[in-house]
């Protein structure tokens, strides 16, 4: 384990010698990491897919057909069809677009959210910052899954909501991160140093603060969007994500769970999508924080 | 000591109060009550006269702050009233009576957590790079990215739709509670077995370890005597509220396997609108939950003598 973890210093240290930097740095890191290359590649393809569904779904996913309800799967039906003869390929296809949008657009609202709030309490301490960390302690005393629940109930299913409440609750991680993170940048010399030597706060920030609190951010958002997508699926499962003309995963599998007997494929496939799309964001997530060379802790357990 | 645990349980007090009026106010935000929500579902209409009765016989026609009030009041005597969804069956008494199979549930995946956690972390530490540690680190990851209720289908699936050897769902005997404890020991298995691996090597490079093993002392004495006692102290602060976290029953685990516990009723209630059966549900998990926190702040203080209760922690 010493001798490789060493040879990878090495190399990345003539790396940055020769000139490589910023971007072309972290490509040149990222792409060591096989697994990482490999999941990029699937979730590349899988946004893909998403995009060009209307091209790529063989059937209408919305259409049903009261002549083909249940089939397993066929030579016409490649997934099988559902209970009102819908095409469980098409709407695997469409829910992609849910699925990977969810994920990816609430980690957007949460640091749209988080960001700020969690800035402000950091460079301005004293009030401002006791008053949002009670805010902050008082709603991270909720269950998380229990607080998602709530807010769905109350505002009902649907796409919107779901990014609302994902990030009514997402923000207060970031908040705490960025606020750490500007906490502790705050004390660093070479921040003293331009201090010093006359740097304007509005300098300390641009140059300073955000770009160095910048790599635990993003490994907190790619982390945070298998985080998302699970809470989507365990949403919509329960019924409170997605409401039912419209396909994503966890309904699927939520709505057809009880058939399992009867008709297996209606879960087994969207359940085996979901799973291995978990696992490409996840490995593309950890291989991104080694890239990025950060020790925040990943994962959301 | 007093005094600090004094400070815990009224912060905790404090904590139920918010969560209690957060609920509250989530629930009554909505437009529609529970009678429409059943309404809807047996698609037929109310008439406004019933409508009234109804409300005026649960108290939903007073002001929502004396609602509230009322509630709290209550509340306070462990009175929760009728659950809307069941009508007849006070909230104390369903709890009362499916509140056993969430707890048995929960105390079999605690035990199997911590036999696969804790054994795949010790191991894994005691022989780093060995074919068992990789083997935990593939345990991890599927932990991380599988959702435990797409692991239950998968399991239901290929274990008793295609080849037969267990039931798809019920609690009657213990053929019915192996797949319900593996889906829901996904969670608890990757934090007890992350923790317990990372705590122990940290213990292993430990100045007082290097001192024994250049005292002589034998590697078993070692282990024993240092290693476990202080790497296992603080599994102990994730293990609480883990523990909490089991025995509050779960959502889709229960669902799916059809098991009768608090988890599935909670579905339930939340998909009538059972406005006491939900703030009773929330208020007993933050309770346990806050509780759990507390106890395991308490334990670990009398585990670890290094570790000392200020008011500030």
């Amino acid at each position: 384990m010493d001798r490789p973890a060493v040879e990878t210093r090495l190399t990345t240290e003539s790396l940055s010698k020769k000139g490589a930097k910023g971007l072309r740095l972290f490509w040149l890191r990222f792409r060591r990491n096989r697994l990482a290359v490999i999941a990029l590649c699937f979730i590349s393809l899988e946004i893909l897919i998403a995009l060009c569904a209307p091209w790529l779904a063989p059937h209408d996913p919305y259409q049903g057909d009261f002549a083909a309800t249940w089939q397993t799967p066929n030579s016409l039906h490649w997934l099988g069809t559902d209970d009102l003869g819908r095409d469980v390929l098409s709407r695997l296809i469409y829910g992609a677009r849910v699925s990977l949008s969810i994920g990816v657009l609430s980690q957007l609202a949460i640091a749209l959210v988080g960001l700020p709030v969690g800035a402000l309490a950091g460079l301005r301490g004293g009030r401002v910052d006791y008053v949002l960390m009670r805010i902050i302690d008082v709603l991270s005393s909720l269950p998380v899954m229990l607080f998602y629940i709530l807010l769905m109930v109350a505002l009902g299913a649907g796409f919107g909501n779901l990014i609302i409440a994902m990030t009514a609750t997402g923000w207060i991680g970031m908040a705490r991160l960025v606020r750490g993170q500007v906490l502790s940048l705050k004390e660093t010399d070479y921040v003293r140093a331009s201090r010093a030597m006359g740097g304007g706060t509005r300098h300390i920030i641009m140059t300073h603060l955000l770009r160095n609190a910048m790599s635990p951010v993003i490994v907190s958002l790619a982390l945070g969007i298998p985080g998302a997508m699970f809470a989507e699926a365990g949403l919509s499962f329960l019924g409170l994500g997605i409401p039912s003309p419209q396909a994503s995963w966890g309904q699927m599998i939520g709505m057809y769970q009880a058939y399992i007997r009867t008709a297996w494929h209606l879960t087994v496939f969207p359940s085996i999508v979901l799973a291995l799309t978990m696992l490409a964001w996840f490995l593309l997530g950890d291989g991104i924080r080694d890239a990025l060379n950060t020790h925040a802790h990943g994962g959301t357990v | 000591m007093a005094r600090y645990i004094l400070s815990r349980v009224a912060g905790l007090l404090s904590v139920l109060l918010v969560v209690s009026i957060i609920t509250f106010a989530l629930m009554h935000a909505v437009p529609g009550g529970p009678f429409d929500a059943r309404a809807l579902e047996k698609q037929q209409m109310i008439p406004d006269n019933i409508k009234r009765q109804l409300n005026t016989k649960y108290g939903l026609d007073q002001s929502v702050w004396r609602q509230y009030f009322l509630f709290l009041r209550n509340a306070a005597r462990l009175d929760f009233g009728y659950s809307l969804a069941y009508p007849g069956r006070t909230v104390v008494q369903i709890f009362k009576e499916q509140w056993p199979y969430s707890f048995q549930l929960g105390l079999l995946t605690l035990a199997f957590s911590i036999l696969v956690g804790l054994g795949l972390g010790i191991i894994s530490a005691v022989r780093p790079n060995s074919w068992i540690d990789h083997a935990g680190t593939a345990v991890s990851i599927f932990c991380l990215v599988m959702p435990s209720f797409v692991f239950a289908v998968l399991l239901q699936f290929f274990l008793s739709v295609r080849l037969g050897l267990l039931p798809t769902g019920g609690w009657d005997s213990p053929l019915n509670w192996i797949m319900p404890v593996l889906a829901n020991s996904l969670a608890p298995v990757l934090v007890l077995q992350r923790y317990t691996r990372s705590s122990m090597r940290d213990a292993m490079r430990a100045g007082y370890v290097r001192t024994a093993r250049a005292k002589g002392l034998g590697r078993r004495r070692i282990m024993f005597v240092h290693v476990f006692k202080n790497a296992l102290t603080p599994v102990l602060t994730v293990g609480g509220p883990l523990a909490a976290g089991l025995i509050t029953g779960s959502f889709f685990v229960e669902s799916i396997f059809r098991i009768p516990g608090i988890g599935f009723y909670f579905v339930t209630a939340i998909q009538h609108r059972d406005y006491p059966m939900i703030m009773a549900t929330t208020l007993v998990w933050a309770a346990v939950i806050s509780t759990a926190y507390l106890l395991t702040d308490l334990l670990y203080a009398l585990a670890d003598p290094r570790v000392t209760l200020t008011k500030g922690t």
